[in-house]
């Protein structure tokens, strides 16, 4: 199919273009941008006069709650909330139920999801058999089977010994090691920021240097051993502070945030709503300020939605018993777009965090519009707000924070591989 | 998204008693005054009053406890309420439903308001925000966050003994950072103008940023109970004296143990006060809790007032 989009406002963070111009797809691929190549004849013409054509967005943290997590969401619900969203590449947590640490796991994780034909899903191994932290998985034969980097999810860091070797172990291959840094033995049961208001609604706490020390643990292995590292879903100012100066000492890592740290802070759990029951906690104002400028000068890289689509009955506990975890995918544009606009960072700069930069992260060839690139592309309204409702988001899951709210960026059409896998 | 405080209605009206927090003063002193009216009722030989005829009143009690849940059922029954007794901790939760599938059958059998108490934080604000508008919600204790029934026979218990609140001076000596009790007593001491509130404990009792309630905190009682006219003492669980928190049961009592000693550090006439049931040697020497300035049998009393006033307030009778 020969796809002609024309009128769109041209905006590509890694070629630096913010232009109109028409781009050509042809084969999967695009074929031209500007002019059309001679005897270009166009199956499907997409005007769009007044949108933004921007690359298939990257979102790192996505659970897809397949395998074995299906009274959650369904590998058909979520990728279909995935494009829905814009999002062409996403990166699965192994945190499934079995964790995805074999091979036979992931290709059919990778099977699976390539039937459905939408977004390219990019499984992150486990590090360490069933998520336990004393063994190393199979991280080579993982690879051949689909994982491009290899991470721990939620789940707690292994003890420093094994962390040594597993990063050893990756960094033969040239693999990455995602982790989420927390000091399980400081985090115990808490579910909340160690404040101020944790401290009113008498909830357990998660102080701040159970993130710092991990990081701290990280920063001096991945030093030590020279493996390339990225840190997930920091929450603190501390912590970034931290990061701040290991990336000026030159080393490999490289760190995200999710949109719902990026713009929440424990006050938001108001009368203890579990929707905001996330990990890490929701964090001061100070540390949510220092997150959203951390990622203006790059010391955040990449920003990610954290998906993860609980079962309504899991959210209709209280706080502490309620599972942890928002929906996100359909609202990591949506509020990337928001933080933009609040920090008045222009939109080429703003896509960059969920384009170019995860996809450099995760180390694939998307998140841009070149000239012989796969077709991966997103078509929205800047400009069109629409209202968070069960009835308007496709996910499986339900909980947000952010339900109700009106938020910038409705998606018109995204593209994959050339083929129109949603449109609105 | 922070909502309407969701135990007032839109006119300002109490529709539940979840917390001591961000009550206004006039309806804490309107429970304190119905209460009074009240305390007459208890001390007659016909202790019943019709106030609460044909209202249904379920204890709905999660986590094991004597004393409230008696409290609050002679209280229902003084207003000639029918009540209902549940424990839940070893029936409907044990097969695996969940707090709101009770609530729910519940409701379904015509229930005009529920008594919680709950192990985990939030658990009677869930309640109130799931149940049908004409259904009450009191919260008798959950988790770590409030008990507010408590925190106001206490306030009952400190306008009888020192008649204003705008001149004390309050220390509550203890767990702090587990303590339900403590946080509903600081929020009441604050809205009804108590201008000196102090929290005395080891730091490993304390919860981060404490002060931010409005308190002042102190570590060592003989500065803490300077000039003290109410000592409000909280009661130390048994799992919490040996471990991580605190070495000993010894050593918490030489160091924040309330004895005549201490006692005499603080103001001549001032009151001791505890919310039972008491650990005695541990957190209060017996001496003090059965001497001229204990008034903690007094509480236990008052509290079937308090607990009176706040269900016929609640049921919309006024007296």
């Amino acid at each position: 199919m020969k796809i002609h989009i024309k009128n769109g406002r041209l905006i590509d963070p890694k070629n630096g273009i913010d232009a109109v111009q028409d781009i050509f797809i042809a084969k999967g691929k695009i074929v031209a941008i500007g002019a059309a190549p001679s005897e270009f004849q166009a199956s499907r013409v997409i005007d769009a006069q007044g949108l933004v054509v921007c690359p298939g967005l990257v979102d790192l943290s996505v659970r897809l709650r397949e395998p074995g997590l299906e009274y959650m969401a369904t590998l058909e619900s979520e990728m279909a909330a995935a494009v829905a969203g814009g999002v062409t590449s996403i990166a699965c947590p192994p945190d499934t139920d079995p964790p995805l640490d074999e091979p036979g796991l992931v290709e059919m994780l990778k099977h699976r999801a390539k039937n459905l034909n939408q977004a390219h899903v990019y499984p992150i191994g486990a590090l360490t058999q069933g998520l336990k932290g004393e063994r190393l998985t199979e991280m080579a034969e993982l690879n051949d089977a689909g994982c491009v980097v290899f991470g721990q999810s939620d789940g707690l860091l292994p003890n420093l010994r094994v962390l040594m070797q597993a990063m050893r172990y990756a960094s033969t291959f040239g693999f990455s090691v995602w982790l989420r840094p927390q000091e399980i033995t400081l985090t115990g049961d808490g579910v909340a920021h160690d404040g101020e208001v944790a401290t009113r609604l008498g909830l357990l706490t998660v102080p701040v240097c159970a993130e710092t020390i991990a990081i701290a643990n990280i920063v001096l292995l991945a030093k030590e051993i020279g493996v390339s590292v990225h840190l997930c879903r920091i929450s603190s100012a501390e912590g970034l502070a931290m990061i701040r100066v290991a990336k000026q000492q030159g080393l490999p890592i490289t760190c995200d945030v999710t949109i719902n740290h990026l713009h929440l802070s424990d006050m938001d759990i108001g009368f203890f709503d579990s929707n905001c029951h996330l990990m890490p906690p929701l964090r001061g104002f100070s540390d949510r300020d220092a997150l959203r400028h951390g990622l203006l000068d790059g010391t955040v890289d990449a920003i990610c939605s954290d998906h993860a689509p609980v079962d309504e009955d899991a959210k209709l506990l209280p706080f502490a018993q309620s599972d942890v975890g928002a929906t996100g995918v359909e609202l990591l544009l949506p509020l990337t777009l928001k933080w933009a606009a609040e920090m008045r960072l222009p939109l080429l700069k703003a896509l960059a965090r969920i384009t170019t930069e995860p996809a450099r992260i995760l180390g694939i060839d998307a998140g841009h519009l070149s000239v012989g690139s796969a077709a991966d592309i997103c078509i929205f309204d800047p400009d069109h707000y629409w209202k968070v409702t069960p009835a308007a988001i496709q996910s499986q899951g339900k909980n947000t924070p952010f339900m109700g709210m009106e938020l910038p960026g409705g998606v018109k059409y995204t593209l994959v591989n050339g083929h129109i896998v949603y449109e609105h | 998204m922070i909502n309407r405080n969701p135990q007032l209605d839109e006119h300002g009206t109490l529709q539940h008693l979840l917390t001591t927090e961000g009550l206004p003063a006039s309806v804490l002193l309107h429970i304190l005054d119905t209460a009074e009216s009240f305390v007459g009722v208890t001390e007659r030989d016909v202790k019943k009053i019709p106030l609460l005829r044909g209202k249904s009143i379920f204890n709905l009690f999660f986590e094991p406890s004597t004393r409230t849940r008696t409290t609050f059922e002679i209280a229902a029954k003084r207003l000639s309420a029918d009540v209902f007794n549940l424990n839940i901790a070893v029936s409907a939760q044990s097969k695996g439903e969940t707090l709101l599938d009770t609530v729910n059958n519940l409701s379904a059998m015509n229930a005009d308001m529920f008594v919680v108490r709950h192990s985990q934080s939030g658990a009677a604000h869930l309640i109130a925000k799931h149940v049908q508008p004409d259904i009450h919600v009191i919260n008798a204790g959950d988790g770590s966050h409030a008990h507010p029934t408590q925190a106001l026979l206490d306030m009952f218990t400190i306008r009888r003994y020192k008649r204003d609140f705008r001149n004390l001076r309050v220390a509550i000596i203890g767990d702090i950072l587990h303590s339900r009790v403590a946080r509903s007593q600081i929020h009441a001491l604050t809205t009804l103008g108590v201008p000196e509130v102090r929290v005395i404990a080891p730091k490993t009792l304390l919860p981060k940023m404490v002060e931010r309630l409005g308190v002042h905190v102190y570590h060592d009682m003989a500065k803490g109970l300077k000039d003290i006219d109410v000592l409000m003492m909280l009661r130390l669980q048994n799992e919490r004296m040996k471990g991580a928190n605190l070495p000993s049961p010894e050593e918490y009592f030489k160091y924040y143990g309330l004895t005549p000693e201490k006692l005499a550090l603080a103001r001549r006439d001032a009151i001791v006060m505890h919310p039972g049931p008491m650990n005695r040697g541990v957190e209060i020497d017996s001496e003090v809790a059965d001497g001229k300035q204990s008034v903690i049998l007094p509480q236990v009393t008052f509290g079937i007032a308090v607990r009176m006033a706040v269900m016929s307030i609640l049921a919309g009778n006024q007296v």
